[in-house]
Formats: structure tokens, C-alpha cells, sequence
């Protein structure tokens, strides 16, 4: 407990280890709030997700902040719907089966260029005789465009960029543009004030209803933007943060337990079971590990939890495992092993409970140095498309990224997300490593 | 005394120097040789064990299989001695036919049996064809895919190890002599980064360099077409060598350098370096003696380590540059999953690792003293 006490104060005198332990701190935080906000299974299903989970978003959308330090001012995406009363509707009875609906919204468009899209999706409920709506569009300017007419079957997606009516209509395939910019203006401008969505409907049944949702696909979404499937990178950043940290701390923690079990047996016993050991380092050492996870990735199974597996029980054999040795060798002679083994300690007590707890202040530094070694091992798998199918993570974030030629395309924001994340979590572990390095070997202290 | 020390050391290696010379050239044999054995049996427990994570999924197998099946169906429908016969009868033909080749090949022999046959294939290096992939001059065998890719490899390990290597030891010693210099802090507080592979400094580069400033190239090894005037092409691979070398320096330059500094720090405060601080020797005769020397065996041993790390880590990056070599080689054939490639790389990648571990043995053995007279301990 004291020689606890002693590590916290020591690690303190080092602001580059505080440094790095509030990095780590901020991380577990993060990974506790993604597991709790979002169940493992919820997560998965958005991840994996289509168009029915993610229509609301646009696509290729970069972080909504980057208004706050661009000139041009992108728009940004929002979505309204009478249901949840954020669009506005009032119903009017004239007779007992025909009611009218009107649904307005009205927003405040400043932005400098043209929105990618807009949707209108309607949801209606009828018996037999289809419900009926009109839809007009209010400019700032003064202009009234009439957008369409249908008639209104169960659910209906309205796409104003789609409808070749629409586009003849205003003689032009670029609804967006024709719809925003200022006729009068040479150049493309847009013409900045208030707009006006105006869907008039009728029912013509009692019992009849229509709701309608207005999703505005602007250029710009959320916090982290959106990819190519119109997800919220949001997720994926959220929620790669617990898995990172996971394959990270298990792999680290898996890894350096086995291999000093495996180094105290091996020194322990001697003869034969130490040989075997160091020929096994040596094969492990001619195995190209690397390749050996693409195969397994590629042959058998892609699961994070598989390659975890693999991950420790290639790197068990590594070359600390020689380190290990050479220290258990001497601390084998100590005279406190003499004694326990005088007063009659079976060997595996001697190796669990007289060799390898001395060896745990080595440990430490080496566990938390090999962390972001791990954390990149998964981003690198997954950069490969080898990362798991079914999880949300950096490296699948980067990977789908390059897959779809993001930095070629200045889509800069997909790959620097989830990189900058996959950076702070490397820099925060091995920053601590350094300093506990510092701390348990006084060697290093005054150089 | 000063006068004894000079004859007594004299004599003292005059006289056993003969049988000494003679003994240690039968040791170094010896050496060799027991390392030569273990590192041969160590290859083919890896390319063995390498064939059974590929074979448990049967894959080689299907691939015989179908190979077989393809050629011999080929063979029997282009021959026109069979063009008489009624499609049943062709189709028995055929089944015989792939029965008797299946036979041939061992293909209804135990698995132990087989395996045993596919680890001498592999090892003769006799890596068979591959299913989808061709080398640029169109060869379907996966001995000369690879040998084609080797060369670009080597440019990018070679280049980016020898800089790394003697570029942090250099830089080191320098430190090592005026340590606590803001230089020397700012290696230390960099190190950290080298926490993150060159893959992803990779990434940076390409944003940087290629997609902002577009001043060098995204990946590649030339242009496309690539210059027809020899020194153009290698002026044009050198501007394609930048980013993918720069990524994989930035990546672990300052680690490296802060190991080596701290290593050099240890060794200059011992006590013989003090004396010949005192007797006025001059700095560069100080580091070259009683620095460097001592300190070679954990040079080399580094410089293996180096290379060995260097063979390995190269896959994403040459992935994520466009890097012509092996390790983009072995993650395409991962994508087309084209298996006698990925074993046959696997098989270079065992033999090169091998290769350098065994070279660097050698070197070793010359240079520490411990093992050419007295064996070792």
C-alpha cells in the first residue's frame, strides 16, 4: 500500500505523466459513457444499419463546428416532424368525412450555398380513399413555387431533387440550386432570409391522418459529420473508444501475465520445459505475425475477439520473455526462495506467490507501454479490412475512408477523426509508460 | 612495472595465440554451424506451422483440387482424340481422370502425409501457381510474383532502415555528449509518438503533401507511364520513396534515438571512460574506443531487431502508399483470396527473417570476443 503511495506521489513530480493519465482518464470516461448510453447490441444494429436507420442524415456531411472557422458558410442538416410537433399542423373539419391539413415550416436560411437535398416523408392512414397533398414552396424573395401534387398512399418519400416533374417545371435539373439561388444574380448566390415548406392536404375519410417529416440534407452534420451510408461517424468515434481501450488493455495485460507466468515456469523448473520455451521464442520469432492474423482474418472468422486471442498468443513468446528469464534466474538463487522451499512450498506456490509478485513493479511499465502498441495492432487490421465486421470502430472509420478515396476527394475530416482519437489514446498510454519507466528503473532517473 | 606489463602480456599471448587461432576457427565452424542447423529447423516448424493455420480451413486443398479439375477438363475438351465421344463418356473420362491426378498428388493420402508434401514444396520454394493473380509479364506462378515485388520492398526497408539506424546513432552520440540540451528534451518529449505506426504518420503525409499541397505523389512506386530515360525513372521512384520512407522514419526515428542516447548516457559514466576523460583523450578517440566499442554486440543485436521489424511492419504501410512490394502483394492476394500466394509470401517472409537473423549471428560471432575465444557463457 505504501509502495503504492510512493508510485502515485513519484508519477505526480512528472506533468507529462499527469498528462497522460488525464488523456487515459478522459478515455475510460468516454468508454463508460458510450456503454452506458448505448447498449453493445443498439450499437451494432446502427453501425450495420442502411438507409431505414439513417435517411435523416446526408451523405459525405463534415462536423456541423466547421461553419465556426470557414468563410463560406455550409448549411446544416436538420430534420422536422409533426409528430413530435416540430413542424407545425393544423387540421380543419368541413364535413364529417373531408378534413384539410396544413403543414408549415418556416426557417431562417443564411447559409452561402445550396443544401444537397430535401425529403418529405409522409405517413398517412386511410381506409380506402387515398388522402391528397400539395406542396408549395415560399422563397424570401417573394416567389411561390408550386413543388407538387400526389396522392398519398400508406408511406410516400418525396424527393425534390428526384421529381422529373419538378425539374421540368423549372427547367432546370438542379432543384436545389433553382430553389436557393437568385434567379436575378449573374453569379450563384443564394438568396438569404426566410423560407417557407407549405404541404396543404386533404382526407377524405374519417379517421384519415397525414404526417409528414421535412429532412433537410445540408452539408454539414452533428459533431463528427457523416460517411458514405449517411451514418453518424459520432458512433463509431464514441464507440471505438471502448473497444480500443479493451483490445488495448486485454491484449497488454494478457500478453505480459502469460509471458511472465510462462518465463517463472520455464526458469523454475529448467531442463527441458526451459529449452522448449526458448525454441518456441525462436519459431515465434521466424513467424511473421502479420501475416499469421491476416490468414486467421481471412480463413476463419473477423471477430475483434478472435484476433485478440491470436494477438496474445503470438506475442506471449516475444522477446521479453528473454528479459524475464535472465531476472528469474537470479531471484531463483534469493535466500527467501531457499527458505520457502526449506520449509516445504509446492513449486507452483513458489512461482505464484514467492517469483512473479516481484516481478510486478517490472511489469507495470512495460503493460502500459505496450497498450498503444495493441490499439494501432486493431486500427492496422482494420485499415486492412480485416477489422470486425460487426463493430464500430477507428481503424473501420479510416478503412472505409481510404476505401472510398477520402483523402483524394478532401473529405479530410473522415480520416482525421478517428486518427487524432487513435493518436491521444497512443500519446496518453505511452507518455505514462515513459514516466513509470522513469520511476521504476533508477537507472534512467538522472539521464 | 612499466617496464614488466609490456613482456609478461606479450608472452602471455604469444605463446597460446597458435592453437588459439586454430580453436577459434573450429569454434566459429562449430557456431555456425549449430546456428545454421537451429535456424533451419526453426523455418520449418514456422513454414509448417504456417501451412497448417492455411490448411485447416481446407483451403489448399480445394485449390489443388480445383486446379486439377480445371486442367484436366481443359486438356480432355481441347484434345482432339476425344471429339468423337458422347458428352457421357467425356465426363467419365474426365472423373477418371481427376481421380488418377488426385491419387498422383496425394490428394486422397492422410493429411500428415500431404502437409509433409506441401512443407517441401514450400521450402524448395516450389510455390506452385496462383488462383486469380499475374506478375506484370503475366505469369501465373507465385514464385515469380513475388520475386518481381522483392525489389521494392528492399528499396523501402533498405533506405528507411539504414537512415534510421545510423542516422539515431549518430544523432545519439551527439546528444549523449550535451545531454539536457533543449534538443535532448524535446527528443524525450517526442519519443511518445513513436508509439503509432509509420501507416499512420503515413496517412498525415499523404494529406499534407500529396492532397493539400499536391507537391509529391499519393502512393505509387512511378508515374504512370513511367519515364522511358533510366535516370528519369529513378529520379521519378526517389520523389515516390519520400512520403512512404518519411513514414516510416517519423515513426520511430525518436524513439530510437532516445533509446540509444540513454544507452550511450549509461555507458559514458563508466569508470574507464572517466580515466581516459582524464588522461585528455580526445572526444571522437573517446567514443569511437570506449563507447562504441563495448557497446557493438547491442548494436548489432538492435540492428537485427531492426530489420526484423522492419520485414514485418511493412504490409499497411506499402497498403496505405500503393507500395509495389511484398507486403501489398500479400494483402491483395488476401482480397482476391488468392491462398498459394499468401502461404508462398508467408514462406519468403520466414526465409527472410531467417536469412537476417542467421547473417546477424555471423556478424555478431566476429564481433564479440566472448564468442570467438571462450565460446560464450
Amino acid at each position: 500500500m505504501n509502495a503504492l503511495k510512493n508510485i502515485i506521489r513519484d508519477l505526480f513530480r512528472y506533468p507529462s505523466a499527469v498528462f497522460g493519465m488525464s488523456i487515459i482518464l478522459f478515455l475510460l470516461g468516454v468508454a463508460v459513457y458510450a456503454l452506458v448510453t448505448i447498449p453493445y447490441s443498439e450499437a451494432v444494429r446502427l453501425w450495420r444499419g442502411g438507409e431505414d436507420v439513417w435517411y435523416q442524415n446526408p451523405k459525405y456531411a463534415a462536423p456541423a463546428w466547421f461553419n465556426t472557422f470557414s468563410k463560406i458558410k455550409r448549411p446544416v442538416s436538420f430534420r422536422v416532424n409533426t409528430l413530435d410537433e416540430s413542424m407545425s399542423k393544423t387540421v380543419t373539419s368541413a364535413d364529417q368525412d373531408i378534413s384539410s391539413v396544413e403543414m408549415v415550416y418556416v426557417f431562417d436560411y443564411t447559409y452561402d450555398t445550396p443544401p444537397q437535398e430535401m425529403n418529405l416523408y409522409f405517413t398517412t392512414k386511410y381506409d380506402k380513399k387515398l388522402p391528397f397533398v400539395s406542396i408549395i414552396w415560399y422563397t424570401p424573395d417573394g416567389r411561390e413555387i408550386k413543388i407538387a401534387n400526389i396522392a398519398l398512399e400508406n408511406k410516400v418519400t418525396y424527393r425534390f431533387s428526384q421529381d422529373l416533374k419538378l425539374q421540368k417545371s423549372l427547367k432546370t435539373e438542379q432543384v436545389m440550386k433553382a430553389l436557393f439561388l437568385d434567379p436575378e444574380s449573374e453569379t450563384p448566390t443564394v438568396v438569404k432570409g426566410q423560407y417557407k415548406v407549405e404541404i396543404i392536404g386533404a382526407t377524405f375519410e374519417a379517421g384519415s391522418t397525414i404526417d409528414a417529416e421535412f429532412v433537410f440534407h445540408g452539408d454539414l452534420y452533428g459533431l463528427a459529420g457523416t460517411d458514405k451510408y449517411r451514418r453518424d461517424l459520432f458512433l463509431p468515434l464514441l464507440y471505438g473508444t471502448p473497444i480500443a481501450l479493451a483490445f488495448g488493455l486485454l491484449a497488454a495485460l494478457g500478453t505480459a501475465l502469460l509471458t511472465m507466468v510462462i518465463a517463472a515456469v520455464g526458469t523454475w523448473y529448467g531442463g527441458w520445459v526451459d529449452e522448449l520455451i526458448q525454441r518456441i521464442t525462436e519459431v515465434n520469432l521466424v513467424l511473421p505475425f502479420l501475416s499469421i492474423l491476416i490468414m486467421v482474418g481471412t480463413f476463419y472468422s473477423r471477430s475483434i475477439w478472435l484476433m485478440l486471442g491470436i494477438t496474445i498468443l503470438l506475442s506471449i513468446f516475444g522477446g521479453s520473455i528473454k528479459t524475464y528469464r535472465a531476472i528469474f534466474l537470479q531471484s531463483k538463487e534469493a535466500s527467501y526462495i531457499e527458505a520457502a522451499r526449506a520449509y516445504g512450498a509446492s513449486s507452483s506456490r513458489i512461482i505464484f506467490m514467492y517469483l512473479i509478485p516481484r516481478m510486478i513493479p517490472l511489469l507495470i511499465p512495460t503493460l502500459v507501454s505496450s497498450v498503444p502498441g495493441f490499439v494501432f495492432l486493431e486500427a492496422s487490421l482494420a485499415v486492412l479490412g480485416l477489422g470486425d465486421p460487426v463493430l464500430p470502430t477507428w481503424g473501420k472509420v479510416i478503412n472505409d475512408a481510404f476505401t472510398d478515396g477520402a483523402l483524394y476527394r478532401g473529405l479530410y475530416y473522415w480520416v482525421l477523426e478517428p486518427a487524432i482519437l487513435l493518436m491521444f489514446t497512443g500519446l496518453g498510454f505511452a507518455i505514462l509508460g515513459f514516466a513509470l519507466d522513469r520511476i521504476f528503473n533508477p537507472r534512467l532517473r538522472d539521464v | 612495472m612499466a617496464t614488466e606489463s609490456p613482456t609478461l602480456s606479450a608472452e602471455s599471448s604469444s605463446i597460446p595465440k597458435k592453437s588459439l587461432a586454430d580453436s577459434t576457427l573450429v569454434r566459429m565452424a562449430k557456431y555456425m554451424s549449430i546456428r545454421i542447423l537451429t535456424m533451419m529447423v526453426t523455418v520449418v516448424i514456422g513454414v509448417y506451422l504456417t501451412i497448417l493455420i492455411a490448411n485447416m480451413g481446407g483451403y489448399v486443398d480445394t485449390i489443388m483440387r480445383n486446379e486439377i479439375r480445371d486442367s484436366t477438363t481443359q486438356s480432355i475438351l481441347a484434345n482432339p482424340n476425344y471429339r468423337g465421344l458422347t458428352p457421357e463418356a467425356k465426363q467419365k473420362l474426365i472423373q477418371d481422370k481427376i481421380a488418377s491426378q488426385e491419387a498422383r498428388l496425394g490428394l486422397d493420402q492422410p493429411f500428415v502425409l500431404r502437409s509433409m508434401r506441401y512443407l517441401v514444396n514450400g521450402l524448395t520454394l516450389n510455390l506452385g501457381r496462383a488462383l486469380y493473380m499475374t506478375s506484370d509479364h503475366g505469369s501465373k506462378e507465385v514464385r515469380l510474383i513475388l520475386l518481381e515485388r522483392l525489389p521494392a520492398t528492399l528499396l523501402l526497408t533498405g533506405t528507411t532502415g539504414m537512415i534510421l539506424f545510423f542516422g539515431s546513432i549518430f544523432f545519439a552520440l551527439s546528444l549523449s555528449r550535451n545531454y539536457g540540451s533543449w534538443i535532448d528534451k524535446a527528443i524525450i518529449a517526442l519519443s511518445p509518438t513513436s508509439s503509432a505506426p509509420a501507416w499512420f504518420y503515413g496517412i498525415f503525409l499523404i494529406l499534407i503533401f500529396a492532397a493539400i499541397l499536391k507537391v509529391l505523389p499519393f502512393g505509387g512506386l512511378v508515374d504512370s507511364p513511367p519515364p522511358t530515360n533510366s535516370f528519369d525513372y529513378g529520379l521519378n521512384v526517389l520523389k515516390h520513396l519520400i512520403l512512404p520512407a518519411s513514414a516510416v522514419i517519423i515513426s520511430s526515428i525518436f524513439l530510437s534515438i532516445y533509446n540509444w542516447r540513454t544507452f550511450f548516457l549509461i555507458f559514458s559514466s563508466e569508470d574507464y571512460v572517466e580515466v581516459a576523460k582524464a588522461k585528455g583523450l580526445p572526444p571522437r578517440d573517446i567514443e569511437s574506443r570506449y563507447i562504441l566499442r563495448p557497446t557493438l554486440p547491442t548494436i548489432i543485436t538492435n540492428f537485427a531487431l531492426l530489420v526484423i521489424g522492419l520485414w514485418t511492419g511493412f504490409t499497411i504501410t506499402e497498403t496505405v502508399f500503393v507500395w509495389p512490394g511484398l507486403g501489398i502483394t500479400l494483402f491483395r492476394a488476401i482480397g482476391a483470396y488468392d491462398t498459394p500466394v499468401i502461404v508462398g509470401s508467408t514462406i519468403i517472409y520466414a526465409y527472410l527473417l531467417a536469412a537476417t537473423v542467421f547473417l546477424l549471428d555471423f556478424v555478431y560471432a566476429l564481433v564479440d570476443p566472448r564468442v570467438k575465444v571462450g565460446g560464450g557463457n
